[in-house]
């Protein structure tokens, strides 16, 4: 008998084809959609990671003030570093390999009738090492050109093709506020970053040409250290702290003014954010199944009169309730299985597809699948049986005259 | 379910049969102690004004309604110590309907309409297939088997829904304004393929109808009016 009810409910899964479809478009809906989201989201938290992993895990920043991961307004002013607190850090300290201070400004850089808005930084030599770029034409500043502070720079492929087009920059000037710089080098492009930004566009000038010139004081916001190899980070991180404490004279008992951060600092920072984007997506994935489901519920009542009549004819002709029940059960249950196979298939294909295109991991979630296809499973079965059940607990008759 | 027996008894015993929807003020009787007995084999019309009850005693007799007080033996058997799904074994087993509308799945050919009742009492596929295709040759649809009722006439919708009445080879056929949809030419053959089955199978046929004419098909003739029996007799053979 059973195989009978089975052989019904697929009679009438195809007998009400387009109601059978609409289900199953719900549920696929459903279940693709958070499925596709969530994979995503997913995919691009671990490709933020890898990438800040790939960066160098042998890399700290210090910044000045203590609320630096907070990233907010701090109240007070934070003290700057110098050029000599750089200097020292990586005489001090036998495990730094280079350390690089930085100051950074926003300006309209100008070339001709070109001009583009970038980000110019004043460093030095360690810049490139510790950060690992590399020079793709002409050079790097020369001894003289950071120690006097001349008007050179090293210019990023971004702000190379907005200025330049087609033509060589080297040798070229460009001016950057009311500074005309002469371009000595460019360096080899490192495309987008995670986020899309576009790592590429800035200007680099030697540090004291930068304070002159672009800045007018002597401060240093950021000091970039490379660590030698098979130094541990957390071992580095402590030590730079203690010596920085000695620089700035930080006495006992008191906060530090400075923060020092590993990479895999800034990497949880970062999948905070990416966290959020999931977040954001499987809200909307969320609505989704919701959606879907609403779809179904509402295809399952409208189709409730018609149903309700099937019903009254079945019990009419001797069908006991149990049996149309176990009946509209296999169907919900039937397609509720298909569109959810369907829907993990088509939201597993739209996770690939967009993990390619954006080139992230495709990690799917099997915890993500189960849950969603389980909701709209649930969704389809409540909504395709209950009323099913209400209509085979009336009189025949009542179910037969259902308006 | 066990075999009934009904020694002595008429088929159908109703007695003091009554029907009552809602309650308090807006209460309504449609079957207001009704006896009635029903003897095999006959052709019985059930005829009155519109809310007469004619409806309701068909199916109460038809076990498709409860009513709310009085005895209804069907072949001996106390239909209201029944449950649920008891009656729909008696219905399977022992009643055919017919309905004004049809009442066919959509979408859902002739020969499958046939054979649901088949389904339900168990039948294989083959023996279901054959007895279908004989109750449809029985109606004279043989050859529209695989139609959907979308795709045949009233005339032939009614006959496919006799022939799902006659698969499941009933005692009693319940027939509730069978050519209510109908115009006179296909009225009148339906009523010829029911005296048939009557007169050929020795089916029992209980019919509700508003038209005299189609009563006269009848042998016995059940007047009601407000939920009472008022006359019960011969049809007149005149017609």
């Amino acid at each position: 008998m059973l195989l009978e009810t089975i052989r019904l409910a697929i009679q009438a899964i195809f007998r009400n084809a387009l109601r059978s479809f609409l289900t199953v478009l719900g549920i696929v809906i459903g279940v693709g959609a958070v499925i596709a989201m969530v994979t995503i989201g997913q995919g691009s938290t671990e490709q933020v990671t890898a990438d800040v992993e790939k960066l160098g895990s042998n890399m700290l920043m210090i910044m000045p003030g203590q609320d630096a991961m907070e990233g907010g307004p701090s109240g007070t002013v934070d003290q700057m570093f110098t050029i000599r607190m750089n200097d020292m850090i990586e005489e001090q300290l036998g495990m730094v390999d280079v350390s690089a201070p930085l100051s950074t400004a926003r300006a309209r850089a100008v070339f001709g009738n070109e001009n583009r808005r970038t980000d110019i930084v004043g460093t030095d030599n360690r810049y490139f090492t510790a950060a690992r770029w590399e020079i793709a034409r002409g050079r790097q500043f020369d001894r003289s050109e950071l120690q006097s502070g001349k008007p050179v720079c090293v210019i990023g492929e971004s702000v190379r093709k907005e200025l330049f087009g087609t033509s060589d920059p080297v040798g070229e000037v460009i001016r950057i506020k009311t500074l005309s710089c002469e371009i000595v080098g460019l360096l080899r492009s490192k495309g987008a970053s995670t986020f899309g930004s576009d790592q590429d566009d800035f200007v680099i000038m030697p540090i004291r040409t930068f304070q002159r010139r672009i800045a007018g004081n002597t401060d240093v916001s950021l000091m970039i250290v490379s660590v030698r190899e098979g130094v541990s980070t957390e071992r580095a991180k402590k030590e730079i702290e203690a010596a920085m404490r000695d620089i700035r004279r930080i006495g006992r008992g008191e906060d530090d003014d400075f923060t020092v951060m590993d990479m895999k600092q800034i990497a949880t920072m970062l999948s905070g954010i990416t966290g959020v984007l999931t977040g954001l997506l499987s809200a909307v994935a969320a609505v989704s199944l919701l959606v879907g489901g609403i779809g179904i519920m509402n295809i399952m009542l409208v189709s409730v009169t018609e149903r309700t009549r099937e019903i009254g004819i079945r019990l009419a002709i001797g069908a006991q309730t149990r049996q149309v029940l176990m009946q509209f059960l296999i169907e919900a249950i039937i397609l509720s299985l298909f569109g959810g196979l369907i829907g993990i298939v088509v939201g597993l294909g739209i996770g690939l597809a967009g993990a390619n295109m954006l080139s992230i991991p495709f990690n799917p979630d099997p915890g993500i699948i189960l849950m969603a296809f389980g909701f709209s499973a649930a969704v389809g079965v409540i909504f395709g049986f209950f009323p099913a059940r209400r209509a085979a607990r009336l009189n025949p008759i009542d179910a037969l005259r259902h308006e | 379910m066990a075999e009934l027996s009904s020694e002595g008894e008429p088929l159908i015993r109703l007695r003091g049969i009554s029907r009552l929807y809602g309650s308090g003020e807006a209460e309504v009787r449609a079957l207001d102690g009704i006896d009635l007995d029903i003897q095999k084999g006959e052709f019985v019309a059930i005829m009155g004004p519109s809310g007469s009850g004619k409806s309701t005693a068909m199916n109460v007799i038809g076990c498709l309604d409860v009513p709310t007080a009085g005895e209804y033996h069907f072949h001996g058997v106390e239909v209201a110590n029944l449950n649920a799904d008891q009656r729909a074994l008696l219905r399977r087993h022992y009643l055919g309907f017919i309905f004004q509308g049809y009442n066919l799945l959509p979408r859902t050919s002739a020969l499958h309409n046939v054979e649901l009742p088949l389904i339900y009492k168990g039948l294989g596929r083959a023996q279901r297939h054959a007895a279908a295709i004989e109750a449809l040759e029985k109606v004279g649809l043989a050859h529209r088997a695989h139609h959907d009722p979308s795709e045949l006439s009233g005339g032939q919708q009614q006959r496919v829904a006799i022939a799902r009445a006659l698969a499941g080879n009933p005692e009693v056929i319940l027939a509730d304004e069978p050519t209510g949809n109908l115009d006179t030419r296909l009225s009148v053959e339906i009523m010829e393929v029911l005296k048939g089955l009557n007169e050929n199978e020795g089916l029992t046929i209980v019919m509700v109808t508003h038209e005299a004419d189609m009563a006269a098909f009848a042998n016995r003739l059940i007047w009601m009016v407000d939920g009472r029996i008022e006359s019960d007799g011969p049809t007149r053979k005149a017609a």
